[in-house]
């Protein structure tokens, strides 16, 4: 149990800046998810925290001991790999037990913490299987048995659950939540899939071209994105943003007022989510219908609005439209998102 | 559809089978005749060891009146030692450049594999030269160093090709695990090239067993002859004891074919490796 600081850290591969100047401190037994689109640095921060890429500048402290200058195993981290990265030769039990055994443990307490990790991730059937005969599923357990038994002071997931299938990925995914909250330990974990990042983490860190864009608990993420591009990146389906002006504090679509705005007059962004628009029939949003897509529970309709900009609406699973109906939406003041032509969020 | 795939497959075997009776009948025929007598064999060399043609006169000249037993051991010798360091040194070079990122590594890796393109007997004389100034001549020594320069190439350009497949990721989980380079290569890299490692020790080893360009030029000793060289004592200017060159022959053939038995169910494995994901 630690915490871990970042200060300062830099990274460039040759001329190329992929971590630019990142500070961030996570709080001991805080589960912190990197997320952010491929090639925006994450799991290269990730592999600097773990010791496996080296920092052009910065420091990293791990509780209150600096451990930049160490060697991976001396950092008190454990990693669990996309890929699990198993020893296909050993069978489960030597998978678990190798780094202790090199660390030079005792053997009966290696047996103790193999046999505890085992019992936590249900793999006391199989502790004989070569990692062939495993599932993936299975194979990631396996994977993160190996990093309980080190007893780290932070662990460390790089995209653990983008090798399994969608059902088996909701499975360990609430698996893995039930881990943290029985070991209560520090926990970064790497995905560049929001909804992992919106139901795991404490608090979110979103990454673009090696910078933090925005940290906060997925609510405020949510709620108060700083930016178009935190905006888009979280929820599902991503919001809507319409073009839409400022007159005397009001923001205006083809002259209909949506909210109200204490700004100067001109173009704005307006984000709107998807599940806050609601059927009405006066509603500012008009247009005609060009897909409509039923889930049963819930449908999505996609708008084509007045002046050619489209609009995607979550609406109850009640409602039916065809191609070319003509539909309009309403949406709260206080739903609506504004942002400024750089793509900050200027709501109020 | 049954029928047909019943006889592609037929065709299949026996053109299969044709090829290998192809292959195998000089070795047949070296097994056959190397348990007849001179007379037998000139008489009848496709006839079977029966009867009067049978003679063991070959096998007894070979084990008993010469120092085959000697030459034998130094074939051993040269070829295991050999390999052992072919194999070591060359997957230890493979890991390096296809493991790490270093200034001239793509030019290091080009110039060990220069020497697949450069046949090593090119070097003849110069190699002599070196070996007599190191006191090296009429030594195993001289023979073991030339066959791991021979067999180094090839052996790091096919190490190269699969090392670079196995997973980063499981190399970096062993870095975290706490183990060195060292123990990476040894515990985790080389389990894992397994049948690579059959197969490079198979096409390395029967180049060294066979040869008789180095053993004549560098160790032509009495007591460093190898078997290759060996069987030349009994090829004679004016008269040749078959009997016996067959038998020697025959008997060298098993240790080669030993361990190409034990290598070969990797062997095939290293070949295949790749061709089938799983």
């Amino acid at each position: 149990m630690a915490t871990l600081s970042l200060k300062g850290i830099n990274k460039s591969f040759g001329s190329v800046d992929v971590i630019r100047d990142l500070s961030l401190d996570v709080n001991n037994g805080e589960f912190i998810v990197f997320v952010g689109p491929s090639g925006c640095g994450k799991s290269t921060l990730l592999r600097m925290i773990a010791g496996l890429e080296t920092l052009t500048d910065g420091a990293i402290s791990i509780g209150d001991k600096r451990v930049d200058h160490l060697p991976p195993a001396n950092r008190g981290i454990a990693m669990v790999f996309q890929s699990y990265a198993l020893y296909p030769h050993k069978d489960v039990r030597g998978n678990l037990g190798f780094a202790l055994k090199h660390a030079g443990i005792e053997k009966q307490e290696i047996d103790k913490r193999v046999n505890n990790a085992s019992e936590i991730l249900g793999l006391s059937e199989m502790m004989e299987r070569k990692p062939r005969e495993l599932s993936g599923g299975q194979r990631q357990r396996v994977a993160i048995g190996r990093a309980i038994v080190r007893e780290p002071d932070v662990f460390l997931f790089d995209e653990p659950l983008s090798n399994l299938d969608a059902a088996l990925r909701v499975h360990m995914r609430i698996e893995i939540l039930k881990l943290h909250q029985r070991l209560r330990n520090t926990m970064v974990y790497v995905t560049h899939d929001q909804i992992e990042a919106m139901t795991l983490a404490d608090r979110i860190v979103v990454l673009r071209d090696g910078r933090v864009e925005q940290v906060g608990t997925p609510l405020e993420l949510y709620k108060k994105p700083v930016n178009t591009f935190v905006a888009a990146f979280i929820g599902s389906p991503a919001m809507n943003f319409l073009q839409a002006n400022v007159q005397d504090s009001s923001v205006n679509l083809e002259g209909e007022s949506i909210c109200t705005l204490n700004a100067k007059d001109g173009p704005v962004q307006l984000g709107v989510r998807p599940e806050h628009l609601v059927v009405s029939d006066n509603g500012p949003f008009k247009g005609s219908v060009s897909v409509f897509e039923h889930l049963g529970g819930e449908s999505f309709v996609h708008l084509a609005l007045a002046d050619e900009q489209s609009l995607v609406a979550k609406l109850d699973g009640e409602y039916i439209f065809n191609p070319g109906d003509e539909c309009s939406l309403a949406i709260k003041a206080e739903h609506c998102h504004v942002f400024d032509s750089a793509g900050r969020n200027i709501t109020e | 559809m049954l029928i047909t795939q019943r006889l592609s497959s037929a065709g299949i075997h026996a053109v299969l089978i044709a090829y290998s009776l192809l292959a195998l009948f000089p070795l047949a025929l070296i097994v056959i005749n190397s348990f007849k007598s001179k007379k037998a064999i000139f008489r009848d060399p496709t006839g079977l060891p029966l009867g009067d043609n049978f003679s063991s006169k070959g096998y007894d000249s070979v084990l008993n009146n010469s120092d085959f037993p000697l030459y034998f051991g130094n074939s051993l010798t040269v070829t295991c030692v050999s390999l052992v360091l072919i194999l070591l040194l060359g997957a230890m070079a493979a890991h390096a450049l296809s493991e790490y990122r270093f200034p001239g590594d793509s030019l290091i890796g080009l110039y060990l594999i220069l020497g697949i393109m450069v046949p090593i007997r090119l070097g003849t004389v110069a190699l002599l030269q070196l070996i007599v100034d190191l006191g090296l001549a009429n030594t195993l020594t001289a023979l073991i160093l030339v066959y791991t320069a021979q067999g180094l190439p090839i052996a790091i350009f096919i190490f190269t090709e699969f090392l670079r497949s196995v997973s980063k990721e499981i190399k970096d989980s062993a870095r975290i695990d706490g183990l060195s380079e060292y123990r990476i290569f040894f515990e985790v890299v080389i389990p894992l090239v397994r049948p690579v490692i059959a197969t490079v020790a198979v096409f390395s080893m029967i180049p060294i067993w066979n040869d008789l360009w180095f053993p004549l030029i560098l160790s032509p000793g009495e007591e460093t002859r190898t078997v290759t060289l060996g069987v030349q004592q009994f090829i004679g200017q004016y008269t040749v004891n078959w009997g016996a060159v067959l038998a020697a022959l025959s008997v060298a053939i098993l240790p080669v074919l030993v361990m190409y038995i034990i290598f070969s169910k990797q062997l095939i494995r290293g070949i295949t490796a790749g061709a089938v994901k799983g």
